[in-house]
């Protein structure tokens, strides 16, 4: 379980994340708002990339403040929006950076089989040994994701992990995310801007505006004209197709 | 450089699943061996410039040759691995202490010291002591300021740079101004420290520097791990569970006293570092296991290689440093021209 307190950051005058208390539960817990809510600052703040000002973040009952990293980094993967590596790495050196929390080398046949779960099930077999900067957006964006899950952790945090996905890859990766999220038992928390990808994957949603959570519960309770009208200041239209909330806008 | 690059052609990947089609150009293949070849290369100039043209009465050349190779040992070692962890934790290939003016401060230090103190403190202090002194004051101020740069906010790359490019001129100028007010006689002692210098090194500062590097070396190893996993950048090192701030302000340290012992030694280069570290990342790759032995080894071949090569077939024409400085300007400027400095 993820649990804020208080979470409080400033960017200058700015309140990226303000006073924010909440649970995240099991399964796939997607954070939806509009521009400049504090979406990513709160999912950076939870996987200790950046440090709050106030309050305090455990999960799993580790303080993210004073839990020495490592220990963290075996029960928490985080991926940024942005991957920009500055050095060249082929995809399969990049997957295995993600057992170094574990003090593997990724030569160990423990590590390698991890490296290589990874790899499979993001389908980035025939690209492994490619040079990330010789690759599509969306297989680099693959391959980092390989990377957290080759950390092989009880938690993941993705910030927009859809972006540079086409639609095929966009929906099995979030196959893929249900699917370790209900077999591993997997806590993933995603920040996504597709409200029609949260409204049919997510098991959770949390909405947020000007840095406070405005809303949260299940797909049906958030997912509303009510809530998205207000969240986004946009006319929302809900539809049912195929028994399916989708999002139209006006 | 002897680049084994045919030998990749159709190499696999050491120590993997394989079973993948066309093995692609890899650097990892052969890692060991190139620096095994680098460290053959190495010796073959050290052999060369120690014993070719050696005259009958060999002792006292000897002696100067062993000096002038020793010192270009270590400072090969300290600025090789300097500039490959300085270019680790800023994340780009251009950035090198030389260039960020860690030995201009170095330098301005030196001469404020003279300024304020009159010439006859580097006269008077036993060379060790006022070497010790010298040390701990830079490293000191350096780690001091850029600490303060570095940490504790998010910088981009271009803010580093420049901040970086004016206080080396602010600290290169400041040393200037000193000299100017400075009497001819003690002005001639400032200058001499100005240009690198590695056949007039001081014989008693040769093993302090020694024991410097090594245990700044030493001091790398536990976090030897962490170097590549930092190389990817800050967020993603912190998410893999690297103390970021602490292994970096420990490299801070390492690099300032590294490049502190190195200007002491023989004065201050500034584009060598740059030269010998994307020499060495183009040969080996940046895995620091291997960056690291290769950046040292490049460093001593272009030194005492090239020194060999203006002593005894050029004839003493001119300045090594002057020539490892200019081939280090042209490598910053390609990089830069082609975009690879990030």
């Amino acid at each position: 379980m993820i649990r804020t307190e208080a979470l409080t950051k400033r960017h200058g005058e700015i309140v990226a994340v303000d006073d924010v208390t909440i649970e995240l539960g099991d399964g796939l817990t997607a954070i939806i708002g509009p521009n400049g809510a504090g979406k990513s600052t709160l999912l950076c703040a939870i996987g200790r990339l950046i440090r709050a000002d106030a309050g305090r973040v455990v999960v799993g009952g580790l303080d993210v403040a004073t839990t020495r990293s490592r220990e963290l980094a075996k029960r928490l993967a985080v991926l940024r929006q942005e991957n920009h590596l500055p050095i060249r790495l082929s995809v399969q050196e990049l997957v295995a950076f993600g057992r170094f929390p574990h003090g593997g080398t990724g030569r160990s046949p423990r590590d390698r089989t991890h490296i290589e779960g990874a790899l499979d099930l993001l389908g980035l077999d025939e690209v492994r040994d490619r040079f990330l900067d010789e690759l599509s957006g969306g297989q680099r964006q693959r391959a980092f994701v390989a990377m957290a899950l080759a950390q092989d952790t009880d938690y993941l945090l993705l910030d927009e992990p859809l972006n540079n996905l086409d639609p095929r890859h966009a929906v099995e990766l979030m196959r893929l995310l249900t699917g370790l999220a209900a077999e591993r038992g997997l806590r993933i928390v995603v920040v996504l801007h597709d409200l029609n990808v949260a409204a049919r994957y997510a098991d959770d949603v949390v909405a947020m505006r000007e840095g406070r959570v405005v809303a949260q519960g299940a797909v049906e309770q958030v997912i509303t004209v009510e809530q998205l009208t207000d969240l986004y200041d946009t006319p929302a239209h809900v539809v049912e197709v195929e028994g399916r909330r989708v999002v139209l806008w006006q | 450089m002897a680049e084994p690059t045919v030998t990749e052609r159709g190499t696999r990947p050491a120590g993997g699943t394989t079973s993948h089609a066309p093995a692609r150009r890899r650097v990892r293949f052969g890692g060991g061996a190139r620096i095994g070849l680098l460290g053959a290369l190495a010796a073959g100039a050290v052999a060369l410039y120690l014993f070719h043209d050696l005259p009958e009465r060999w002792q006292y050349p000897m002696d100067l040759r062993t000096r002038t190779v020793a010192a270009m040992l270590l400072v090969a070692v300290a600025v090789g691995v300097s500039t490959v962890l300085f270019q680790t934790i800023t994340a780009n290939r251009i950035l090198t202490p030389g260039i960020m003016g860690f030995d201009a401060v170095f330098m301005a230090i030196q001469v404020f010291t003279v300024f304020a103190l009159g010439p006859m403190v580097l006269l008077a202090a036993p060379p060790l002591v006022s070497w010790l002194v010298e040390l701990v004051l830079m490293s000191g101020f350096v780690v001091a300021l850029y600490w303060g740069l570095f940490l504790g906010r998010r910088l981009d790359l271009h803010v580093i740079v420049l901040a970086g490019l004016v206080l080396g001129t602010v600290f290169r100028s400041v040393t200037a101004f000193l000299q100017r007010l400075l009497d001819p006689d003690t002005f001639a002692i400032v200058q001499n420290l100005a240009f690198a210098s590695f056949t007039s090194v001081d014989r008693t500062l040769l093993l302090p520097t020694a024991l410097l590097v090594l245990a700044a070396l030493a001091s790398l190893w536990p976090i030897r791990r962490s170097l590549d996993v930092l190389s990817l950048g800050e967020a993603p090192a912190i998410g893999l569970g690297v103390e970021h701030r602490r292994v970096v302000m420990h490299v801070i340290v390492v690099v300032a006293l590294m490049v502190g012992a190195s200007t002491a030694l023989v004065g201050p280069v500034m584009f060598f570092g740059l030269l010998v570290a994307n020499v060495a990342y183009s040969v080996v790759g940046h895995r620091h296991s291997r960056a690291l032995p290769a950046a040292c080894l490049i460093g001593l071949i272009a030194l005492v290689g090239g020194q060999w090569f203006l002593d005894r077939v050029l004839g003493f024409a001119t300045e090594l440093p002057v020539v490892i400085e200019f081939l280090g300007g042209v490598v910053f400027i390609v990089l830069v021209l082609t975009g690879r400095a990030r």
